[in-house]
């Protein structure tokens, strides 16, 4: 169980800022859904708490801060989900999801058969044995998903970053890989943060929601708190409908504009 | 349920066939020759020469001496330069994720070159009663040289080393040392033949002696390389992914220039700019194995070696006794060859 502390985190870009100052506690189990328009900050957060990205401020994990951690010992408490991610052509699945123990092999060594073992319980775990003796290369988009988020749960790190992990997938791949990374969080415990355009899904599978505007937070908290016609048209630009369903799910319909 | 992921087994079958390539090439290398014994008695004389076993190969001292002081040392280079340029190209497509890339891409080539021609055209026949023969020596510290500087420049523009920088500063780093290059050769035009010959490459003088400047530095290139063969894989998933996989990328990409660029400059101060084969045999051997580092890196060293050795048999051959440079030989051989396994690869699938 472990919990993340950013501390009034900056990124900026070659002078433009992405993220100011952003300050959040994330508690061990909880899953928070940063929102927000197209360059609100959303991916420089997750990409500063990976380490991708230079940051100021602090980010802690149980309360120790990761500056002072070397890259690998960074990777076994924390894996990353890129929004677009590189799956090499002529690897197999299998060798694929085997790249997530890295953190945990020396820097000239070779995994170990614990290594290898955790790979094939992941695999058989995740029901993707068919995907794991496959080229990466004949994947349709779902399955590569869940190559990565399989690869990622190889890391066996406490902490689960997601960027747009449903960008790209239709609407039953987006459920399934929702649902998989749900199922993960309770059965290890996993604290996750996920960047995500789609507001109806960001309610329904987080705890709690963050807001981003022009790399500033600019509302917090829960579904029905944040995802509200007022804030979100402010924010986005947009006039919205908000319905509210008997067993508590949100749902953010647009407006169509009226030709008059 | 069998396991998905083992240690591949087939992996120790191609290393283990790639190193019966090389015994072979090295058998046929010491075999053939303009001069000499019958090409049959030279195994018998290996044999004879094995503690205990004694055969009657019929070779006489003369004979020996050909295959001793002329054929073994220049097959043994061949060997050393075909698997460094081999690993070092393999290695360098890693770092850089580019199958175009060479290992001269990082300016090595045209920084020797630079060297070679200093040498040349100030006043190489007043080197010769020299304790050491700086030829090689000027044009191993102008590949380094060279390298060193793209290294600062590619640092210079943003602060750390993107993997395009470097590659550009490369582009510029050739350029520069070209440019200087072609004005010495403009200003001694009676050199330009010596010059040229020492660019396309050859090794027809190879010795002991070269053998034993270069070894260091091919060992000592060859195993940091093949240390970070796993590494190389988890950098095929881009430098951001591996930074979050628990990489430190920059470090990783400096040790692999680094080794790859030293195992470079050494074996083309003897031997000059080989081309081809840097790019043509770690494609080869990805055709053959796939494309993982961990066997493209030791196959590609074997068969690098292999690959040179075979490639300077015609050259000692036709045109005797002048020459055809192993460098037009490489191109010759290699490029039919590579095409031979691009299609039947492409047909198989």
């Amino acid at each position: 169980m472990t919990s993340l502390h950013l501390d009034s985190v900056s990124v900026n870009y070659n002078g433009r800022v992405a993220v100011d100052g952003f300050t959040d506690i994330i508690k061990s189990g909880e899953w928070l859904c940063v929102i927000g328009p197209n360059g609100a900050g959303k991916s420089s957060i997750l990409r500063a708490i990976a380490g991708i990205t230079q940051h100021t401020g602090r980010i802690l994990v149980d309360g120790s801060p990761m500056s002072s951690r070397s890259s690998r010992r960074r990777a076994q408490l924390i894996a990353y989900v890129p929004q677009a991610p590189v799956l090499p052509s002529g690897m197999t699945g299998a060798e694929y999801v085997l790249l997530g123990r890295n953190p945990f092999v020396t820097h000239f060594g070779v995994e170990s058969d614990n290594d290898r073992s955790t790979v094939n319980d992941v695999i058989e775990r995740l029901d993707l044995a068919d995907l794991a003796v496959r080229d990466v290369d004949t994947l349709s988009g779902g399955e590569r998903q869940r190559l990565v988020i399989a690869r990622a749960v190889a890391q066996e790190a406490p902490i689960l970053l997601l960027d747009e992990p449903t960008s790209a997938l239709d609407i039953g791949y987006q459920q399934q890989a929702l649902e998989l990374v749900d199922r993960l969080r309770r059965e290890h415990g996993l604290t996750v943060v996920s960047a995500m355009h789609d507001l109806t899904l960001a309610g329904i599978y987080s705890d709690r929601l963050v807001l981003m505007h022009a790399g500033h937070r600019v509302a917090d908290g829960a579904a029905e708190e944040v995802l509200r016609p007022e804030i979100l048209s402010e924010f986005y630009g947009v006039s919205v409908r908000v319905h509210r369903e008997d067993d508590g799910t949100i749902i953010v319909v647009p407006n169509r504009r009226s030709v008059v | 349920m069998t396991s998905k992921v083992q240690a591949q087994p087939e992996q120790k079958w191609w290393i283990l066939s790639a190193t019966a390539l090389l015994v072979c090439a090295l058998l046929l290398g010491v075999m053939i020759g303009p001069a000499g014994p019958v090409w049959w008695r030279v195994p018998l004389e290996l044999i004879n020469r094995l503690p205990i076993v004694r055969v009657n190969s019929g070779l006489s001292a003369t004979d020996w001496s050909i295959i001793w002081q002329i054929r073994m040392p220049r097959v043994v280079l061949a060997a050393l330069v075909g698997s460094t340029l081999s690993i070092a190209g393999a290695s360098y497509q890693g770092v850089f994720r580019n199958p175009l890339v060479d290992p001269y891409l990082l300016g090595v080539a045209a920084g020797a070159g630079l060297g070679a021609t200093i040498v040349i055209t100030t006043n190489r026949s007043g080197t010769s009663s020299w304790f050491i023969d700086p030829l090689p020596l000027v044009a191993f510290i102008g590949g380094l040289l060279a390298v060193i500087a793209t290294y600062l420049v590619g640092s210079r523009v943003r602060g750390e080393h993107s993997a395009t920088t470097l590659v550009l500063a490369g582009v510029a780093v050739t350029s520069l040392a070209t440019a200087v290059q072609t004005f010495l050769l403009q200003r001694n035009t009676d050199v330009i033949r010596q010059v040229y010959s020492w660019i396309l490459g050859r090794l027809s003088s190879a010795t002991w002696g070269d053998v034993r400047l270069v070894l260091p530095y091919v060992i000592v290139s060859s195993i940091t390389l093949l240390l970070h063969r796993r590494l190389l894989d988890v950098l095929r998933v881009g430098d951001e992914e591996a930074t979050a996989l628990g990489v430190n990328v920059s470090r990783v990409r400096l040790a692999v220039v680094i080794s790859a660029t030293l195992g470079t400059a050494a074996v083309v101060s003897v031997s000059g700019l080989i081309g081809f084969v840097g790019i043509i045999v770690p494609h080869a051997v990805r055709l053959i194995v796939g494309t993982s580092y961990r066997v493209v890196l030791p196959v590609s060293l074997l068969f690098g070696a292999a690959f040179l050795i075979i490639a300077d048999i015609p050259g000692r051959i036709l045109d005797n006794p002048a020459e055809t440079p192993i460098g037009v030989v490489t191109a010759f051989l290699g490029a039919p060859f590579f095409l031979l396994i691009l299609r039947t690869r492409q047909a198989q699938k």
